[in-house]
């Protein structure tokens, strides 16, 4: 049973991944895809319909650790304190960024808010990679799970190259997304930015894996090489759906060498906390268990439904006036 | 300042200020899809105009909603660490079903209403609606259940010192959550009420374009205002009763009773300082015996003071914390058991006295309104606007009493439940450095300043634009019906 909660908890990163990273790619480069201000809402109305029910996969993920793992919940949401802050901090700004951006006919105004996206699509991208590789790689935390030192414990060599791995991984991914979902200028230039890109922005992310897997990284190094030769071909759907396969890959990776355990203490091998020690009871896994399994497939369908909905490309000649 | 005051007011801002926004979501949300069925039904443009109107100044609130939520559930890990590890056997599950449930459907149905309106078929469209409406009220139920079971602990047996549960239908069932869900809802209702009223009353006076749209909306809100008022007085007793039960301390605060009275009269209004547990120099107006039949349904009836019910506290709970330097200043010291009374006394004062302006209001609007009158004095719309911020402010006033009524407990026990499981507030800090709590304090508080200033701003913009800056503009073949 905590295996099975192990696993699920890594599957709704997965989606948080695979699902808000894209919609963070699309954010840190509004200003680098989308030249002008028709440009930058083509991109916005990409992920108009679906970035908040994205970001419902980062709130379960944390509530379902907060249920099934609370001692994992307690110790690192508290070891890891500042950074969280931040990135509520950018995740605040940039959920009503999108919503308001529009609503007020004024270059100001509108330059206040594309700054907000750009800055909270960039700070949030960095504080979950930072957050993920923390857990993978360990911290300083004493018997009780509190962490030992000073606040900025979790920034280290090795968390910052996993706060890169995801923020790159968001910028191609999101390059692919507009390729995907755009027409005209604006998906030449996205698919340009993502193959330019790609060298240098997917380096942390092969770099992270490395470190924790040694040459599993080279299996998703060719997954993403994959996905950008789909890309030059002009195939944008099998570039965005190996971009998925990558991040599958990586999160599989990343998860599966934690496991048993939940998050390595790098002071004493004794006080790392597992998924045994940290689990909630069986009853209470149960109960959970059978609402996330009624609960999810019908997540799963009616999300899919919402991206069915919204399928068709969109350029500048789809914008209508705001209000 | 100590972590643990730093915590307990960044806790207290961050989710007063949330509950500004979710209130108005909850009962705009079910107003707004009524008016939507109302025109899928009847093809009467009115009503489409009034769900365009009305869903508009829902959407600017609900982001704000949206984003201040997701920091609470950081929040409880972030800065309530121990508390977290103490009852996440049992606290954990009702969010992560919250989560599940109900902010998926939320957060994904949203979306689809607000591009959807050419894409999908209109029945398909209202559904959304609906569903986004009804999953915020699911949301509503799950978060009381997790509130409620910190106020009275059901469903659970000790293992290994902390509270295991035993029975999730019991945490979903408890009585405790049972009665707060009406109420809150019935809050819900009263502040979107009063919304109603207080904008069409406003546009009703401008002569706006859509005098209609505006009549509408405003027989809308009163009958709704005054619906919900009735169900917020009668919830409101109900939780009461409860609360006698479960914790006598908390309502005796809430009178600032110091002596056991038999029978117990209600204080209206007191003149001198409530803070002191000892009763000296305070004149109050009381109704006699009316408190006797608050908490019991009869006259004669005792109600327990403060004084009688801390040597009970201290006899049951123990009479110092526990010497562990987690605990700072606290440490081995006497424990409090007499919650801030200023704060409990007058909360609850200005919950049912806001309340009952409020009400009053309605119910003079809904007078004034008949049969199709407009009265022409400027203090029609003034009285109609300055009603907005009374449901907001009694329902913050009551959220601050019922909370800073059960300190010191975080988790208060259950008089009736099994032994040992409560947990003292002070227990339930992370062992984090004030700096860091303070520096979220002021980051969140400083964005939430900011934001408040956006949003009214916005909500100005588009009440006053009225129905034209609302519709969408005749647009060439192909463009979107709508984008951000």
């Amino acid at each position: 049973m905590e295996t099975l909660w192990f696993v699920l908890i890594a599957v709704l990163w997965l989606g948080y991944l695979f699902l808000e990273g894209f919609d963070f790619g699309v954010g840190m480069l509004l200003p680098v895809l989308g030249r002008d201000n028709a440009e930058r809402r083509v991109m916005i109305n990409t992920i108009g319909p679906v970035w908040d029910g994205n970001e419902v996969w980062l709130i379960v993920a944390i509530g379902a650790t907060f249920a099934a793992f609370p001692g994992w919940y307690a110790a690192l949401l508290s070891a890891v304190y500042l950074p969280l802050t931040l990135f509520l901090i950018a995740l605040i700004g940039r959920g009503v960024a999108f919503d308001y951006r529009g609503k007020v006919d004024n270059p100001r105004w509108r330059k206040a808010w594309d700054f907000t996206i750009v800055a909270g699509s960039w700070i949030a991208t960095l504080c979950v990679g930072l957050l993920i590789s923390t857990t993978v790689l360990g911290l300083p935390i004493d018997a009780n799970g509190d962490r030992v030192g000073s606040p900025f414990a979790a920034i280290r060599l090795d968390t910052i190259v996993g706060a890169f791995a995801f923020a790159g991984y968001a910028l191609v991914h999101g390059a692919v997304f507009t390729a995907l979902k755009t027409e005209g200028e604006i998906r030449e230039r996205a698919r340009r930015v993502a193959i330019t890109l790609a060298p240098v922005a997917l380096l942390p992310l092969i770099a992270l894996l490395a470190i924790v897997a040694g040459l599993w990284a080279g299996v998703v190094a060719l997954i993403l090489a994959a996905a950008m030769w789909r890309l030059l071909a002009n195939r944008d759907g099998q570039s965005f759906a190996l971009m998925g396969l990558a991040i599958a890959a990586s999160v599989a990776i990343l998860f599966g060498s934690l496991y048993p355990n939940v998050l390595p203490s790098t002071l004493n091998d004794a006080w790392t906390l597992t998924i045994a020690n940290t689990a909630s009871s069986p009853y209470t896994l149960q109960v959970i268990t059978w609402v996330a399994g009624f609960g999810t497939p019908a997540v799963l369908v009616y999300q899919g439904w919402t991206y069915w909905v919204f399928r068709k490309r969109i350029g500048v000649k789809h914008i209508p006036a705001a209000h | 300042m100590e972590v643990l005051e730093l915590a307990r007011w960044q806790f207290g801002i961050t989710t007063v200020y949330h509950f500004l926004m979710v209130p108005l979501t909850i009962g705009l949300s079910l107003l707004v899809a009524g008016m939507q069925t109302a025109w899928v039904r009847t093809g009467n443009e009115r009503y489409y105009k009034m769900t365009k109107f009305w869903g508009k100044l829902l959407l600017i609130n609900f982001a704000m909603g949206v984003v201040t939520g997701i920091v609470q559930e950081f929040q409880f890990g972030m800065a309530w660490s121990a508390y977290s590890r103490f009852v996440g056997d049992v606290f954990g599950a009702p969010l992560a079903m919250e989560g599940i449930v109900a902010f998926f459907v939320e957060s994904t149905f949203l979306g689809l209403w607000i591009f959807g309106w050419d894409k999908l078929p209109k029945k398909v469209h209202l559904a959304c609606a609906w569903a986004f409406s009804l999953a915020t009220m699911a949301s509503a139920y799950f978060i009381l259940a997790a509130n409620s079971w910190m106020q009275h602990p059901v469903g659970i047996e000790m293992h290994e010192g902390r509270p295991r549960l035993t029975s999730i239908w019991a945490v979903l069932t408890n009585n405790t959550t049972l009665a707060a869900f009406p109420h809150t809802i019935a809050g819900a209702f009263a502040v979107s009420a009063a919304f109603l009223v207080g904008i069409a009353a406003w546009h009703l006076h401008r002569k706006s374009e859509e005098e209609r749209v505006w009549r509408s909306s405003l027989k809308l809100g009163t009958w709704v205002g005054v619906v919900a008022f009735s169900a917020l007085a009668i919830s409101g007793d109900l939780q009461g009763k409860l609360m006698f039960e479960q914790q006598p301390m908390k309502m005796a605060a809430a009178e600032a009773l110091c002596h056991t009275e038999q029978p117990a009269s209600f204080s209206i209004f007191a003149i001198g300082d409530v803070t002191r547990p000892d009763c000296e120099n305070v004149k109050s107006i009381t109704v006699p015996a009316l408190l006797s039949f608050l908490a019991h349904n009869d006259f004669t009836s005792e109600v327990k003071g403060i004084q009688d019910l801390v040597p009970m506290y201290q006899e049951k709970y123990g009479e110092f914390y526990p010497v562990d330097e987690r605990l700072g200043e606290l440490s081995g010291q006497p424990i409090d058991y007499v919650p801030a009374l200023p704060v409990t006394y007058w909360g609850f004062r200005l919950m049912i006295g806001f309340g009952g302006i409020s009400a009053g209001l309605g119910v003079l609007m809904l007078w004034l309104t008949r049969k199709n009158r407009t009265p022409t004095g400027w203090w029609f719309p003034a009285l109609g606007l300055a009603g907005i911020a009374t449901p907001f402010l009694a329902n913050s006033a009551g959220w601050i009493f019922t909370e800073m009524g059960r300190q010191p407990f975080v988790v208060v026990p259950n008089p009736t439940g099994i032994d040992g499981v409560w947990m003292f507030t002070a227990q339930a800090v992370s062992n984090s450095t004030p700096g860091e709590i303070l520096t979220s304090l002021i980051a969140l508080t400083t964005v939430y300043s900011v934001l408040a200033v956006v949003e009214i701003y916005l909500i100005r913009k588009y009440v006053r634009g009225g129905i034209p800056g609302v519709l969408p503009q005749k647009t060439d073949d192909g463009a979107l019906a709508f984008a951000y």
